[in-house]
């Protein structure tokens, strides 16, 4: 009897939950706005992020004031970019904002859109303008005009490596191509409130590229391990020759007190690879605290579009010993002679001392091409 | 495998065995792997000759009293074997099976690829074989050569011992394909090490100026022996001035590395490849 009784009940619901659905159910499905109204900016804004992050850009692009000035695809380009890069396979996960004045008329937003890429969360700021029209509140997209290429031929010339192995039916003894030679050239642990950290620099002293990893395993006094963590994706995994790459090693669980010693295991596998494209890292500059920064623009130099960088900033201190390593991935495609600009955060901490760094890029080319 | 080889020839032997005289064999002592030979042996009447060793097992009906031919290729695994006939299993000859002339020279030459000038880089090893590969362990001279283009040959000669010799050579100071070879018994085999430039040496960087930018190029980058670095190499610019830095790293192409910079008065400009420094130049106000 409970059973059926359950049953009928669980049936009902459906029916009355599909017919009669509650207004978050449906923005959930993607159908409504979870807010309607646009009677005050912050409802206007929050139904603009919701169209966002539902990626209904055509609904988001028609409640904008001023979509006369651009076409829905020059609003979407801007949002996830007119090539393929970091953005094109995220989604927007968070829409803050906060004012910055309001009068009757308009208002201004600092808003940040919160992306979640396939390596963390991207963020982007932008200052938003709304004005109040008849029927409410409307935003002004600022919008940011990614730039286009004109239909060329870029001749590029640089050198590029392909490997032979040994064969199966190679007899015994027959040489096979050795490893590339690299080096770590420095290594400094750090005690840090998340946990420690070991950073350093990995040099190719060979004369072939390489890709390189670096692992690190922490022992304790009495030279048993402790743990073992790698660089992942804190590093530049492909390295030219003479190459320099800094890298950074976190172990969460682990105290620079309990480490008694560090083995260090560098990696390195001969790999085809291209010395294109030359990436030029314009007007860095370091930003004291607060909010500590190192700042530039990544030019690409040549003509292949590199549709995802990533921008490694080691930080020295006066006496050139390393500091901190950081990084960023910057979310646009990079075109041929096309800055884009970056920012690191630099702790604030380690601010203070910091006074050069070095920054190296490297970046990504879909289609397979490193 | 070998027991059991051996049990079912002593299985044979017993089984076959007919009543005879008394038969005796006479074997070398050593036979070379692979080649024919001959068992001498005494009485007469129909047997069956057994070899066994732990290379192999024969078994051959026989006429005893005459000479017992076993064929080039029969046995030829190297080793201790020992012969007898079914007529009489307590009567066994023993003889050496013994590697043939070499005739495979397995050559292992690390590394593949070193800097110039390196002393003891290249590593040879020989294992030499006989055409059954069997590890030819009596002593031989193996010859050593390593040839670069444009160099000198060096040459070593080292004695196998155990069937193994090995050498230690230092890299040319010029880079190149160089050719190793070692050479035993007649037999040579090839390998290529490829000797590359060391680190940079004095690098010279020249600047002009372009428009709003400063051409930098670097003169031809060479070691300090005097090999061009390869192309690919990286070398990076670097530009400081007030508040700021500009990075590119370049590799060479042709021997140089180029790059068009800002001008910026006043700017600090370096050139660096992996931790090797180059000149520094000052563009003036």
């Amino acid at each position: 009897m409970l059973a059926i009784t359950l049953a009928a009940a669980t049936v009902a619901f459906v029916v009355i939950g599909t017919l009669w659905p509650v207004k978050a159910a449906e923005f959930y499905l993607g159908r409504q706005h979870l807010i309607r109204s646009n009677a005050t900016p912050d409802a206007a804004l929050q139904n603009l992020g919701d169209e966002l992050k539902s990626a209904a850009w055509t609904r988001a692009y028609d409640s904008l004031a001023n979509k006369t000035s651009f076409t829905e695809t020059d609003f979407l380009h801007d949002l996830v970019g007119a090539y393929p890069n970091l953005r094109t396979y995220s989604k927007l996960q968070k829409f803050e904002f906060h004012p910055l004045h309001q009068t009757d008329s308009d208002a201004e937003f600092q808003v940040k859109l919160h992306w979640a890429t396939v390596v963390g969360d991207a963020v982007t700021t932008r200052k938003v303008h709304l004005v109040h029209n008849g029927n409410g509140w409307q935003a002004e997209w600022p919008l940011t005009k990614e730039p286009t290429l004109p239909p060329q031929v870029i001749p590029v010339n640089y050198l590029r490596w392909d490997v032979i192995y040994r064969g199966a039916g190679d007899e015994w003894g027959t040489q096979d191509v050795d490893a590339p030679h690299v080096k770590i050239v420095d290594m400094h642990p750090v005690q840090r409130a998340e946990g420690m950290v070991i950073m350093g620099e990995l040099l190719n002293e060979d004369v072939v590229p390489a890709y390189v990893s670096v692992t690190a395993t922490v022992m304790n006094k009495n030279q048993k391990p402790i743990a073992t963590e790698g660089s992942f994706d804190k590093i530049s995994h492909l390295l030219l020759p003479k190459a320099i790459t800094p890298f950074l090693i976190k172990f969460p669980e682990v105290k620079l007190s309990q480490v008694a010693s560090v083995d260090m295991h560098p990696f390195s596998q001969l790999i085809p690879a291209s010395a294109d494209p030359v990436i030029e890292i314009q007007n860095e500059k370091l930003n004291p605290a607060p909010n500590a920064s190192l700042t530039g623009q990544v030019v690409n130099q040549s003509g292949q579009i590199a549709n995802i960088a990533h921008v490694l900033g080691t930080f020295y201190d006066q006496s050139g010993n390393l500091v901190w390593v950081a990084d960023q991935y910057v979310d646009r495609a990079l075109l041929p002679q096309t800055p884009v600009p970056f920012t690191i955060h630099i702790p604030e901490d380690l601010a203070r001392k910091i006074s050069s760094q070095r920054t190296v890029v490297s970046t990504y080319s879909m289609g397979g091409a490193a | 495998m070998r027991g059991s080889l051996a049990a079912l020839a002593g299985g044979v032997m017993l089984a076959a065995a007919p009543v005879l005289g008394a038969q005796a064999l006479t074997v070398p002592k050593t036979v070379d792997a692979g080649s024919s030979f001959s068992i001498e042996s005494s009485g007469s009447g129909q047997a069956t000759l057994y070899i066994v060793g732990l290379g192999g097992v024969v078994q051959r009906e026989v006429q005893t009293g005459s000479p017992i031919s076993i064929p080039e290729g029969t046995l030829f695994n190297a080793g201790h074997y020992i012969a007898y006939l079914s007529t009489a299993p307590n009567d066994v000859a023993s003889f050496d099976m013994v590697p043939a002339k070499v005739a495979d020279v397995s050559f292992l030459a690390r590394p593949s690829r070193l800097p110039v000038g390196l002393r003891n880089g290249i590593t040879g090893a020989v294992y030499l074989f006989d055409a059954y590969k069997n590890l030819v362990t009596k002593p031989i001279a193996v010859n050593f050569d390593i040839s670069t283009p444009n160099t000198a040959p060096e040459n070593r000669s080292v004695q196998t011992k155990n069937g193994s010799a090995w050498v230690a050579l230092d890299s040319s100071p010029k880079e190149g394909a160089a050719h190793f070879v070692a050479k035993a018994g007649g037999v040579s085999v090839v390998r290529v090490i490829q000797q590359v430039p060391g680190d940079p040496c004095a690098i010279k960087m020249s600047a002009k100026p372009d428009g709003k930018s400063i051409a930098l190029e670097t003169e031809p980058v060479r070691d300090c022996s005097g090999n061009a670095i390869p192309d690919g190499t990286v070398v990076t610019f670097t530009q400081n001035y007030r508040g700021g830095q500009t990075t590119v790293d370049v590799p060479l192409k042709r021997g140089v590395a180029k790059v068009e910079m800002p001008a910026v008065p006043g700017a600090n400009i370096t050139v660096a490849s992996g931790v090797v420094l180059g000149n520094e130049i000052h563009w003036g106000k």
